[in-house]
């Protein structure tokens, strides 16, 4: 069924809120919007909105970490990573506190908002942070579990959500592991490696280049830090092909992460797929991802693109 | 005398910072110095703390983190940290960060440097323990030119929302920044009425006086349900004359004939 990350994210708390006392949350104004307010409603004492103020949220979380607590503070990707970066940086991921920031709205499917919440440079500003995970689901069951993992983990993790409803890519079986990326599909022409909601999009541009003949294998690559390098590695081995696919700029997200990878070990050609270093704009989401290039379609005609400089 | 132990530790702490800087050939002596009465007050008579350890303790956040000098010396003399490191601050490989690194020294309660943070971390720690209704109690020493930053009125508005009575900010109130004065850099007053306004309890003292900081610390404990700040009047270089009210010393290291100076202004001589 189709549903957003962050009503995921909300059902997890609710989860935790049942079995680990530790677990606090914190919100600036946003707890309705975040899904926060799932875990409100069941552990009213244990849940502290900060007001609108992103800086304090992650110093107060910093803080309620250093006295035995796991927060998860929580606003939209533009302010949690954006707003309040260098606090995250020295008050969170320097001295390696167990805080979990979940950022939700990130990407240009916020939509009708418009580009000053569009976070587009969220998964390049925490992965550069030393310390630091970064998790972005693909769909509702893995960030539940991504959501439940992070609170299990001891250190800083980045939780990257969205506003807009997904398809399932996993059914219940699924078992989510940070660090690992997930081979959904093998192929054996050109790979197509996606984060986040690229990824049923990845899945669907892979059928319909499987009817023109071409064998695409599709890797999810959830945690983008720390980066699955084995199996990135072992696909530009074995398919001499890469497409990347994130909801991001192209510029420090997946593709750059990828291609850091790559250029280590086994240059081969890439091409990513991402916002092209611009800003976003209102508008329905998809019809935003339509026009700045991020569909299946453009998924489907990169791999054939790629495929002829092999 | 009353205060003899603590002066005397006081005495230490400012020969410590001093050879700590002199050595490094770099760091912040004026607001280390300035805030020596009130970490000595605090380590040596107002927190519950013997060992760096113990879950029970009190907690001290340096948010005034270019003040580590002071701290670490209040480390060395509580015997948390060993005095041999003495000559290795800001040095590769050191445990004596530029600015508190707690992931190296025992005793260091929360990273700190980038200022403007340390009140949002003691009130994370404040509410936790409320959360928890331990008895534990957070203290946060903010500079007065740091107030500057937003952030730390986030924070005051935060400690005030939350009643948290178990956590006192003390105001290292030099009257100075690396641009010069406070109020002609950006004006930070009044400060007292400020933060009144924001529903904290103000205590005013003089931050080189035992006495003074004693009855503002017995004050504090007689209100309950909110927040309080100690605006505790100090000089920034107190101690070393040449040092003392002047911003040139906020970030310069003495040279071998000041800290000759400096350490016999101070007392007991280079070996004392």
């Amino acid at each position: 069924m189709a549903k957003a990350t962050r009503e995921a994210y909300g059902e997890a708390l609710k989860k935790l809120a049942a079995n680990n006392p530790d677990v606090v949350v914190l919100d600036a104004d946003l707890s309705g919007s975040t899904k926060t307010s799932e875990f409100k409603k069941v552990s009213p004492e244990r849940f502290f909105n900060v007001g609108i103020a992103e800086q304090n949220l992650i110093g107060t979380a910093a803080g309620m970490s250093l006295a035995g607590k796991i927060p998860f503070a929580s606003s939209f990707a533009m302010f949690a990573a954006g707003r309040a970066f260098e606090i995250i940086r020295n008050t969170v991921a320097y001295p390696f506190l167990n805080v979990k920031i979940a950022a939700t709205h990130a990407g240009l499917t916020v939509g009708e908002d418009g580009a000053s919440h569009q976070a587009i440079e969220d998964i390049s500003l925490m992965r550069s942070i030393p310390n630091m995970t970064v998790i972005n689901p693909a769909d509702c069951i893995e960030a539940e579990q991504a959501v439940l993992k992070a609170a299990e983990y001891v250190g800083p993790v980045y939780i990257r959500l969205g506003r807009m409803a997904v398809e399932d890519v996993y059914d219940s079986s699924y078992q989510f592991e940070i660090g690992k990326g997930v081979e959904l599909k093998n192929g054996s022409d050109v790979t197509i490696i996606a984060t986040g909601i690229m990824v049923q999009k990845a899945l669907k541009a892979s059928e319909s280049l499987k009817a023109q003949g071409i064998d695409a294998r599709v890797i999810n690559i959830h945690t983008i830090k720390p980066i699955d390098k084995e199996i990135i590695i072992k696909a530009a081995k074995e398919t001499r092909a890469v497409v990347t696919a994130e909801e991001h700029s192209i510029i420090g997200g997946l593709g750059s992460a990828v291609l850091e990878v790559l250029s280590d070990t086994c240059p081969v050609p890439v091409r990513r797929i991402g916002v092209m270093d611009t800003f976003g704009e209102s508008g329905k989401p998809e019809d935003l991802m339509e026009k700045y290039m991020l569909t299946e379609k453009n998924i489907e005609e990169s791999c054939k693109e790629i495929i002829k400089m092999k | 005398m009353k205060y003899d132990d603590l002066k005397l530790t006081a005495q230490n702490l400012r020969k410590n910072i001093l050879t700590m800087i002199h050595e490094a050939k770099s760091g912040h002596p004026g607001g280390s110095l300035s805030a020596v009465e009130i970490v000595t007050y605090l380590y040596f008579k107002e927190m519950n703390i013997k060992d760096p350890h113990d879950e029970g303790r009190d907690r001290f956040v340096l948010s005034k983190g270019h003040g580590a000098p002071v701290l670490y010396s209040a480390l060395m003399e509580k015997g948390f940290i060993n005095k041999e490191l003495m000559g290795t601050l800001r040095q590769v490989n050191s445990k004596l960060q530029g600015h508190p690194d707690m992931k190296k020294l025992p005793g260091v309660e929360a990273s700190t440097g980038s200022l403007g943070q340390g009140l949002s971390i003691a009130n994370g720690m404040a509410l936790a323990f409320k959360l928890d209704k331990k008895e534990n109690r957070v203290f946060a020493l903010l500079g007065d030119g740091e107030i500057q930053e937003g952030m730390i009125w986030e924070a005051a508005m935060l400690a005030n929302h939350y009643h948290l009575d178990n956590l006192t900010a003390i105001l290292d109130h030099n009257g100075l920044q690396i641009d010069g004065k406070n109020n002609d850099v950006m004006t930070v007053e009044p400060i007292d009425e400020k933060f009144e306004a924001f529903g904290w309890h103000v205590i005013k003292a003089d931050g080189h006086d035992f006495e003074s900081l004693e009855k503002a610390f017995e004050e504090r404990k007689k209100v309950t349900g909110k927040p309080a700040l100690i605006i505790a009047e100090t000089i920034k270089g107190k101690g070393c004359s040449f040092m003392e009210d002047k911003a040139s010393w906020h970030g310069k290291a003495p040279n071998y004939e000041e800290f000759c100076m400096a350490m016999e202004e101070i007392g007991g001589g280079l070996n004392g």
